[in-house]
């Protein structure tokens, strides 16, 4: 954790968005992480995505579990509240966050072993009740602030920095998702910054249950030859199956691709998904054939990224539960307490 | 052969049942006849933690003094269950009656010499009524309690009300039912006699209700404004959320758009519902969960969150029979300790204690004022025996000018005004800090959530301190509590005494009971029925009044004596332990039984059943 602000001032030239902010403004306090962190960028991305959608910081809400990566929402948004949970717990504590307030946009920040390991079965339910939120998973396949023992995420016969071969079978935080009905799905590379930003505007503008698996190299304990998570094996190793263009409203798409190319997956909001293809047959719309070409390229040694999946239909547990538009937590006295005739009547009942 | 029992309107009527045999509805009408007839009526189930097969049994004290706890010893028994028939019938009083099936003939060694046998061939009857196996099933239940009615003196007209009632929007069932009941009672016109115990009309109910506390909490949760309800099945807390969520469907339903003002998730454990409860409390909802024992355990990392960070919540803790599983089913008062303490570090929570099932209303609604104004974990604790049992109660009642008290929030306005705002900053003295919710404010009142230690403004630091300052703060808060809980509630003894008595939760019935009968024999004590921690003076000031303090739990090691002990320095020779845990409700034979003999008074026959 870190007690250090950064400063406020900024050069002139730089650019505002819409609500007059600057990049700045989405900024938080100074990182205390590892030099050359992967997470570092993925806090970048946070900052260069609610910048670019217009978001206003404190309409926002940023949680987190335990780790390195559930401590970077210090590092961004600095003014918005943010709740360091306890280890693994994240999912349920946003999960009643958003009950209390369906109003805000809810980033839910954690790591492979918060996520994978001790917080496996909250990630899980969080993801098949369709809470809306981006839940974004920091994966370096380590645990780095306990100092490199494997993680859940780790492949299997993959190296620690020490040497271990890991035995175990490694957890596919994507397939998961995609077995437990998230309605938006994608993997990415802190190291890819093009293809992050975007991800993370489509997932944050999603309603519904929307997870990046985001691969984050451990520059400490994590990035040496062996390692399946490393900046080298993971750029030797990606295939992207698509690049994202995300458009808030219908805005024409300036990009100049060549027709075929591209498809674009609107959403019920509006917002239009452009995706340039680069499988040619992958379609980001079908759940069953992204598990199936996941599990192929997986076994052929690929590290597939991209918007894997996505429901552009999906429905959230507000819908689910059918609740009233006005947040319940500002629902008052006179909406919520039935007073003394009704009680009058339920006395009469139990007579 | 003893004298036969004779009584009216005092009695104890017990059923012996197989579970799931739809016995349940049939004892719960012969029970609401006794109270229309006016007559106050104490009943619980004897259950096990099973669907179908295993024994249950319905035990029904008729009181017309209106003692509510469970008497002990049973003067009727209405033997339907084979299983259990032994031990069943060897339980009635000397004198007692013995009511069962005699459609299969029973060898003469399975009676006692000592008893009344009141035979009715029940499965005959229903037999040559109905064909369909399981109407011959549920009928025979009614038809018992036809005869029942009929040689207690249980006037019949008030069953046909209590039938149609129950089945007003099914009316086809009624003479259905009425007809089943009637053959019960003409078998026993023909064939039996009027029972030596008897129910007579009186007027001693008044508008109480009959309400079990489960139901009760649950509609507190909904007069508290609680809008989340996070849960995750266990007995005895699940009837709770239900209650919760069928009072929501009937009352929380906007009118204009049909959507639910409330929102209640199963989770998958009870790590997660408090999850959900603190991250709803956080921003700013009112939260609550329902659990027991077990749940406790698997909460605790939350709980020391939401003590530290400062969150409120609000915990139902009904408890049962532990450790581990323990005994799933059976009431006890074993979670005092594992809630007060609850968390690693040093924590501290407040709990409320109710009495009965008026009190789980209150209590239920209040907790949801104390999370918020004390922003941390309220615990309500409950137990198995008022949780699940119906209980006779005052009537709910509710101030119409009554606010939700939202506790210290500063608002975007504050903000605006140029309010000095520090999350943990102690503004008034009373150790508790303002808060904001998410999303009050662009560039004001934003602050970091974390469980680990920081200063007034939220800041992060490991700074001894800067620890030390918000762990001293917490003190003062609890301390505040003090004077929110609800008061103890003080029974002088007729006499100038310096015995004391301190009790608390389901014991109280039983308790007065126990209090009447000693002081008939004598032996005045005055007694002081505990109803919050943090304990407030007015306890202390109790216990230092009193020679000698008898301290009557519903647990093996004492925990509400331990936690007097360690929270006001109190000398444990002043504090005596009576102590009931074998998982049945706690009765006034037994605390008048023990503190007689502690006091020095020879010891009653009959008294010291444990």
């Amino acid at each position: 954790m870190t007690y250090i602000a950064k400063p406020r001032f900024h050069h002139p030239s730089l650019i505002e968005n819409k609500l007059g902010f600057t990049r700045r403004d989405y900024e938080g306090k100074v990182s205390t992480l590892c030099a050359g962190c992967g997470h570092d960028s993925i806090s970048a991305a946070i900052v260069q995505a609610c910048f670019e959608l217009d978001i206003e910081p404190h309409r926002l809400a940023k949680l987190s579990g335990i780790g390195c990566s559930s401590k970077t929402p210090d590092y961004f948004l600095g003014a918005s509240h943010g709740f360091n949970t306890v280890h693994g717990r994240m999912p349920s504590v946003l999960t009643g966050a958003n009950l209390a307030n369906r109003d805000l946009i809810y980033l839910g920040v954690s790591g492979d072993g918060d996520s994978a390991s001790i917080g496996l079965g909250q990630f899980a339910h969080s993801i098949r009740r369709g809470v809306s939120m981006a839940y974004i998973v920091e994966n370096n396949g380590v645990y780095g602030l306990t100092k490199g023992q494997f993680s859940a995420t780790a492949d299997k016969n993959s190296k620690s920095k020490k040497g271990v071969v890991n035995h175990d079978s490694a957890i596919d935080m994507v397939s998961l998702a995609l077995q437990l009905g998230a309605t938006f799905v994608g993997r990415s590379f802190s190291g890819d910054k093009a293809q992050l930003v975007p991800l993370i505007k489509a997932a944050i503008r999603h309603k519904g249950a929307a997870f990046i698996d985001c691969i984050s190299p451990c520059i400490a304990f994590n990035n040496h030859a062996g390692s399946t998570k490393s900046f080298d094996w993971v750029r030797e190793h990606n295939e992207a199956v698509n690049h994202l263009d995300f458009m808030v409203g219908r805005a024409p798409i300036t990009a100049q691709y060549a027709p075929g190319e591209t498809v674009s997956v609107e959403q019920h909001d509006g917002t239009v998904l452009t995706l340039r293809k680069v499988a040619a047959d992958y379609d980001p719309t079908d759940r069953a054939k992204a598990m199936g070409f996941l599990m192929e390229r997986q076994a052929a040694g690929e590290v597939v990224t991209g918007l894997l999946y996505i429901d552009p239909e999906a429905e959230d547990l507000h819908d689910a539960l059918d609740t009233v538009a006005t947040p319940l937590n500002q629902l008052g006295g006179g909406d919520l307490t039935p007073g003394s005739a009704a009680l009058a009547k339920i006395n009469a009942a139990l007579r | 052969m003893s004298k036969p029992l004779a009584s009216v309107n005092d009695f104890v009527v017990k059923f012996a049942n197989v579970n799931g045999s739809g016995s349940a509805s049939a004892n719960g009408l012969f029970v609401k006849s006794i109270l229309r007839s006016g007559v106050p009526v104490a009943a619980r189930n004897i259950f096990p933690s099973n669907i179908q097969g295993l024994p249950t049994w319905y035990e029904v004290r008729i009181c017309e003094a209106g003692h509510l706890g469970r008497r002990g010893g049973v003067d009727l028994m209405v033997a339907m269950n084979p299983q259990t028939w032994d031990r069943d019938v060897a339980e009635i009083e000397p004198g007692g009656y013995l009511f069962y099936d005699s459609t299969k003939p029973m060898p003469p060694s399975k009676f006692r010499a000592d008893i009344n046998v009141v035979g009715v061939p029940l499965t005959q009857i229903s037999n040559t009524a109905y064909s369909d196996p399981r109407q011959r099933q549920l009928f025979k239940n009614i038809i018992y309690v036809g005869a029942l009615a009929h040689i207690l003196g249980i006037e019949v007209a008030v069953f046909e009300t209590l039938l149609a009632e129950e089945f007003a929007k099914k009316p086809k069932l009624i003479p259905a039912n009425i007809e089943a009941l009637h053959l019960g009672v003409d078998y026993a016109k023909e064939h039996l006699k009027p029972l030596g115990l008897q129910v007579k009309r009186a007027d001693r109910v008044g508008d109480r209700i009959f309400v079990d506390g489960n139901t009760a909490a649950g509609l507190g949760a909904v007069y508290g404004g609680a809008t989340v309800c996070a849960w995750y099945p266990i007995t005895p807390s699940t009837s709770l959320a239900e209650a919760f969520t069928s009072y929501c469907e009937q009352l929380r339903i906007d009118p204009e758009t049909g959507k639910a003002k409330y929102a209640i998730v199963q989770a998958e454990d009870e790590i997660a519902s408090i999850g959900i409860v603190v991250g709803a409390g956080w921003n700013g909802a009112r939260a609550f969960t329902c659990t027991s024992g077990p749940g406790i355990s698997l909460m605790q990392e939350f709980i020391g969150l939401s003590y530290f960070a400062e969150i409120p919540a609000v915990i139902f803790d009904v408890q049962r029979g532990g450790p581990s599983t323990g005994m799933p089913t059976r009431t006890q008062q074993s979670d005092i300790l594992s809630a007060a303490y609850a968390s690693h570090g040093d924590t501290k929570h407040v709990m409320l204690l109710p009495q009965d099932p008026g009190e789980c209303f209150e209590f239920g609604s209040l907790a949801f004022d104390l999370a918020d104004r004390l922003q941390t974990t309220i615990f309500v604790m409950l137990d198995l025996d008022m949780g699940m049992n119906e209980w006779l109660t005052a009537p709910f009642t509710w101030d119409d000018n009554r606010n939700l008290d939202r506790g210290k929030v500063m608002t975007a306005e504050m903000l605006e005004a140029g309010a000095d705002f520090g999350r943990y900053l102690d503004v008034d003295g009373d150790g508790i800090p303002f808060r904001t919710y998410p999303g009050t404010h662009p560039d004001k009142g934003a602050y970091f959530t974390r469980g680990t230690s920081r200063d007034r403004y939220a800041r992060y630091s490991e700074e001894g301190a800067v620890y030390v300052d918000n762990m001293e703060r917490l003190v003062r808060k609890f301390e505040a509590a003090k004077s929110l809980v609800p008061a103890p509630v003080l029974r002088k003894a007729p006499k100038a005494t310096r015995f004391g008595v301190l009790y608390f939760g389901s014991t109280g019935p039983a308790m007065h009971e126990a209090l009447d009968a000693l002081e008939s024999r004598g032996l005045h004590l005055d007694a002081l029925r505990v109803r919050g921690f943090p304990f407030s003076a007015e306890v202390f000031d109790f216990i230092h009044q009193h020679d000698l303090v008898f301290v009557v739990e519903q647990n093996r090691d004492a925990q509400l004596r331990t936690l007097l002990m360690s929270e006001g320095g109190i000398d444990p020779a002043r504090l005596v332990k009576v102590l009931h845990y074998d998982g049945t409700p706690i009765t006034a034979r037994f605390i008048s039984g023990e503190i007689a003999g502690l006091m020095g008074a020879p010891a009653q026959t009959g008294e010291m059943a444990k």
